[in-house]
C-alpha cells in the first residue's frame, strides 16, 4: 500500500491581485489538501512565493504539479523536500511560568536556542524558529508547564547551494499579438 | 502574425478602447445583452462598422451561440453581458467552454470600483466565481489596462489548450478617459504552451507502434481543435490502424472510411468499445480517457499500452497510466509520426495488424448500429438522423443538445468532415444546442446549421428562435420529441423499476404543452411537425428549401426508443450490451 507523504513545493507566482484564490480554489476543487501554506515578497517586486506543503502520494503530486503549472500567473514550481533544502517554522508560544517554574522554562529555551519575547508575572511567551520536528519536540518538552495559546507560520523553504529559484524565471517570453485591423471606431 | 504599432497613443474613452480593442483582435461578431455595468461599452459598439452586435434573449444564449461560433470557424467566440445577473447567465456556457476546450471571450461590465465589495446593485465578483471554470480570467479596473488584457485574452483563449477567458470591466474603468495603444507583444512569462513535440517521444512512440500487433488510434476533440483532421488519415492510412472517434472528435475522420470503427464509450459501437478493450496499444490524440469512454477505469484496456499526445500535460496520466507521454499539438505531433512511420515503410519496417484488422472488421460487421422499427408505426428516432444526414449532407453543420438524440445524432447522422458535428460533451448542457446553431450560422452563414435537440433541451433556450427570426439566421431545428426526459427515462426503464419519476414533459399528443409547431410560429418560424415514418424525407426536405427564415420541426417519435449499445454506469466495458440483455459473444479463441 502507498501511503501518502509531505512533499514542499516552492511556488513562484506573478504578485497580482487574486493569486492566492486561485491557488487554494485550485487545490480545493482538485481535492488535495494544503498541510501549510505561507506567501511573502522575493528579490524580485513582481514575483511572490508561496511555500506549500501537501501530504499525498506520488501520482497525485505530478497532477498538482500540473495543474498548478497550468495557472498562467504560476511562474515555476519546484519541489524542496528532504536533505537538499533548508524547511523552516516560526513559532509563538505562551507557557504558564510562575516563579517556581520560570527556571525551568528558560532552561528548555536554551536547549532549543529560542528566545523569550515577552515576560509576564505568571507566563512567558517564546519565539523559535526550526523544522517540524524541532517545534513538535519543543512543545512536547514545554507541555507539561502549560501551554496557553500558540500560533505557528507555514513552513517556508529555500535550496541549499548557490543556485537561485527565481533566476530563470523573470524573462518575460514576448508575444506577437495580432495586429489590428484598420479600426473606425470613434 | 506581424509586429506592428498603431503609432501614438490616441485619447479616448475605455469604452471606445474596449470596443477598439476586441475590433483589434479580430472580433466580427459579439453576441450579448447590454445592462447598467456594460451600458458604456454599448455605446461605441453601436457605431462599430466592425463588429455585428447580435442581441440575444437570454446570457446563457450569448454563450452557447459564442461557443458554436467559435467550434463551427475555428476563431475565437466573443459574448458580452452586464454585472451581477448578466454575468452569472454566462456561468454555465463558461464551463461548458472550458470542458470541451471551446475558445472564449467574455466580456462582462462590473461595478464601479468604488462600488467593488459593498454589495452594489447588480454585483457579482464573477472572477472568482469563475475562477474554476476559466482558462483564466481577468478584472480590469484601470482604463489604461483595457487593451493589453483584451490582447492578452484572445492570445489565451486561442493558443495551447483553447478555453474561456474572461474580462470583467469595472463600469469606471469603461467611463473614464485613457490614452489608447495597442500593444506590440504580451508579456505572459507563466504561460509558455508546449506545440513542439519532442523527437525522442516520437521516435519511442513509433517504435511502440511498429512493434505493437493490436494498435488503435483513438481520437478526441483535440484533433479537431488542432485542425489535424488532413493529418490523421494519412497516419491512418499508411500504417493502416483501426480509428475511433469519441463524442467530441466526430467528424475528424470521415464515417465513411473502411477504418473506422465509430464513436467509443458508454454508447459506443461494439467494435469501437471491443477495439480499446482487446487493444495493446492506444495511441491517444487529444483524448482524455474520460469516464465516458473508459467505463470502470481498473478493467478499462487491461493489456493495453498507451501513447498520450495532447497539448495539456497535465491530461496525460491523469486517468491511465501513460508508457509514452507526449506533449504537443495534434497536428504537429501526427505530422511527425507520420515522418518516422514513413521513414520506417521506406526502410522495410511496417506494423503487422492483419489479424487485428480483420477481428474488428468482423465485429463491426456482426454487431452494426441498428435499431427496430417501432411495431405500431410511430416513427423511430434514429430514422430521423439517417435522414437528415443523407438529405442535408456532410456540408451541414449538426449542433446538438444532450441525451438519447445527441447519442442518437452522433451515431447515424453520418459525418465526414470537422467542425461539422458540435455538441456539449464534457458538460452535458441541455439547451445547448439553439443557440450553438445559432452561433454556427453567424460563423457560416452559407453552410445549413441543423440543431438537433430534444423536447426538453429545446425548452431550455428556445427563446433564441427570437434573436434567429429577428436578426435573420436561418437556422433548422429538429426537435426529437418523445415527449420527455428521454435519457433519463431510459435509465429508470433500466434500473429503476419502470419508475418514471418526473421525466414526463407531456409535450406529446395527450396534451402538447406547448405545441412546438405554435411556438415556432409565434417566434416567427416555420413551424412543421411528423409523425410517420414515410413523411421524414418529405418534411426534411421541405425544411431544407426554406432559407429565409428558422424552420422547427416537431419529430413525434416513439417514446420508448432507446440508445444502444450501452455500458452501464460503472461497470466494466466488457459488459457492453449490443441492445437490452444481449451482450455480443466473442469466439473464446477471438483476439
Amino acid at each position: 500500500m502507498i501511503t501518502p507523504s509531505k512533499h514542499t513545493l516552492s511556488v513562484l507566482v506573478e504578485n497580482k491581485p487574486g493569486v492566492l484564490a486561485r491557488i487554494a480554489g485550485l487545490f480545493s476543487r482538485r481535492g488535495f489538501n494544503i498541510d501549510s501554506l505561507a506567501v511573502g515578497p522575493t528579490e524580485h517586486p513582481e514575483v511572490s512565493r508561496m511555500t506549500i506543503v501537501v501530504n499525498v502520494e506520488d501520482s497525485p503530486l505530478e497532477q498538482v504539479t500540473k495543474q498548478l503549472n497550468k495557472l498562467v500567473e504560476v511562474l515555476k514550481i519546484v519541489e524542496l523536500s528532504g536533505p537538499a533544502s533548508i524547511n523552516r517554522e516560526l513559532l509563538l508560544v505562551k507557557v504558564k511560568a510562575d516563579v517556581s517554574s520560570r527556571g525551568a522554562v528558560l532552561d528548555t529555551v536554551q536547549l532549543f536556542r529560542a528566545k523569550v519575547v515577552d515576560v509576564a508575572p505568571d507566563a512567558v511567551t517564546i519565539e523559535v524558529t526550526g523544522n517540524s520536528d524541532k517545534l513538535a519536540d519543543f512543545l512536547r518538552v514545554l507541555e507539561p508547564f502549560g501551554i496557553r495559546e500558540l500560533v505557528q507560520s507555514g513552513v517556508v523553504a529555500i535550496g541549499r547551494g548557490s543556485r537561485s529559484i527565481s533566476e530563470r524565471t523573470l524573462r518575460p517570453v514576448p508575444v506577437p499579438v495580432p495586429a489590428p485591423t484598420t479600426g473606425s471606431v470613434g | 502574425m506581424t509586429h506592428q504599432e498603431t503609432g501614438g497613443p490616441e485619447r479616448m474613452t475605455g469604452a471606445q478602447s474596449l470596443i477598439r480593442s476586441l475590433e483589434n483582435a479580430g472580433t466580427e461578431n459579439i453576441f450579448g445583452i447590454p445592462g447598467g455595468a456594460i451600458l458604456p461599452a454599448y455605446d461605441p459598439l453601436m457605431d462599430s462598422t466592425k463588429i455585428r452586435h447580435i442581441l440575444v434573449r437570454h446570457e446563457q444564449g450569448a454563450g452557447h451561440a459564442a461557443q458554436g461560433y467559435a467550434s463551427a470557424t475555428g476563431k475565437v467566440g466573443v459574448c458580452m453581458a452586464t454585472s451581477g445577473p448578466g454575468a452569472t447567465n454566462l456561468v454555465t456556457p463558461i464551463a461548458d467552454a472550458y470542458m470541451d476546450s471551446v475558445p472564449l471571450v467574455a466580456i462582462t461590465g462590473q461595478v464601479g470600483a468604488a462600488f467593488i465589495g459593498t454589495d452594489a446593485f447588480q454585483e457579482a465578483d464573477i472572477r472568482g466565481i469563475t475562477m474554476p471554470i476559466t482558462k483564466h480570467n481577468f478584472l480590469v479596473t484601470d482604463p489604461a489596462e483595457i487593451s493589453r488584457t483584451v490582447a492578452e485574452a484572445f492570445h489565451i483563449a486561442s493558443t495551447g489548450r483553447p478555453g474561456p477567458v474572461l474580462v470583467d470591466v469595472a463600469k469606471s474603468a469603461l467611463q473614464a478617459m485613457t490614452d489608447f495603444t495597442w500593444p506590440a507583444e504580451l508579456s505572459l512569462p507563466g504561460y509558455r504552451p508546449t506545440t513542439r513535440p519532442h523527437s525522442k517521444q516520437i521516435r519511442e512512440a513509433a517504435r511502440l507502434i511498429l512493434e505493437s500487433r493490436r494498435p488503435v488510434l483513438y481520437v478526441g476533440g483535440g484533433v479537431i481543435r488542432a485542425a489535424a483532421s488532413r493529418e490523421l488519415k494519412v497516419l491512418a492510412e499508411l500504417t493502416g490502424i483501426p480509428v475511433v472517434t469519441t463524442l467530441m472528435a466526430r467528424g475528424a475522420f470521415p464515417d465513411s472510411h473502411s477504418q473506422h470503427l465509430g464513436m467509443p464509450g458508454m454508447h459506443g459501437t461494439v467494435a469501437a468499445v471491443a477495439g480499446l478493450q482487446r487493444s495493446d496499444l492506444i495511441i491517444s490524440l487529444g483524448a482524455r480517457f474520460d469516464d465516458r469512454v473508459t467505463g470502470n477505469l481498473d478493467s478499462f484496456a487491461p493489456n493495453a499500452k498507451v501513447i498520450h499526445a495532447d497539448i495539456d500535460p497535465a491530461e496525460i496520466g491523469k486517468n491511465r497510466y501513460t508508457d509514452v507521454p507526449i506533449v504537443g499539438d495534434c497536428r504537429e505531433v501526427i505530422s511527425d509520426l507520420v515522418v518516422a512511420l514513413q521513414t520506417e515503410a521506406d526502410a522495410g519496417t511496417t506494423g503487422d495488424y492483419e489479424a487485428w484488422v480483420d477481428f474488428l472488421v468482423n465485429v463491426r460487421s456482426r454487431y452494426p448500429l441498428g435499431y427496430d422499427a417501432p411495431d405500431d408505426g410511430s416513427l423511430a428516432p434514429q430514422l430521423v438522423m439517417e435522414r437528415l444526414g443523407a438529405i442535408a449532407g456532410p456540408d451541414a453543420i449538426y449542433c446538438s443538445g444532450v441525451g438519447q438524440h445527441q447519442m442518437w445524432a452522433a451515431h447515424y447522422v453520418g459525418y465526414e468532415k470537422p467542425n461539422t458535428w458540435i455538441n456539449s460533451g464534457g458538460l452535458g448542457t441541455m439547451g445547448f444546442s439553439v443557440p450553438a446553431a445559432m452561433g454556427a450560422k453567424v460563423g457560416c452563414p452559407d453552410t445549413t446549421v441543423w440543431s438537433i435537440d430534444g423536447d426538453g433541451c429545446f425548452q431550455m433556450t428556445n427563446q433564441e428562435l427570437a434573436t434567429c427570426a429577428i436578426e435573420g439566421i436561418p437556422i433548422k431545428v429538429a426537435v426529437i420529441n418523445n415527449e420527455s426526459l428521454g435519457m433519463v427515462r431510459q435509465w429508470q426503464t433500466l434500473f429503476y423499476n419502470q419508475r418514471y419519476s418526473n421525466t414526463d414533459l407531456h409535450t406529446g399528443a395527450d396534451r402538447r404543452i406547448p405545441d412546438f409547431v405554435k411556438l415556432a410560429e409565434a417566434y416567427g418560424c416555420v413551424g412543421l411537425s411528423c409523425d410517420s415514418p414515410s413523411d421524414v424525407d418529405a418534411v426534411i426536405t421541405k425544411a431544407m428549401e426554406i432559407d429565409d427564415v428558422p424552420v422547427v420541426v416537431d419529430f413525434r417519435v416513439h417514446r420508448d426508443a432507446m440508445v444502444w449499445p450501452m455500458v452501464a454506469a460503472g461497470t466494466s466495458n466488457d459488459e457492453i450490451k449490443y441492445a437490452r440483455d444481449l451482450a455480443p459473444e466473442f469466439e473464446k479463441d477471438d483476439l
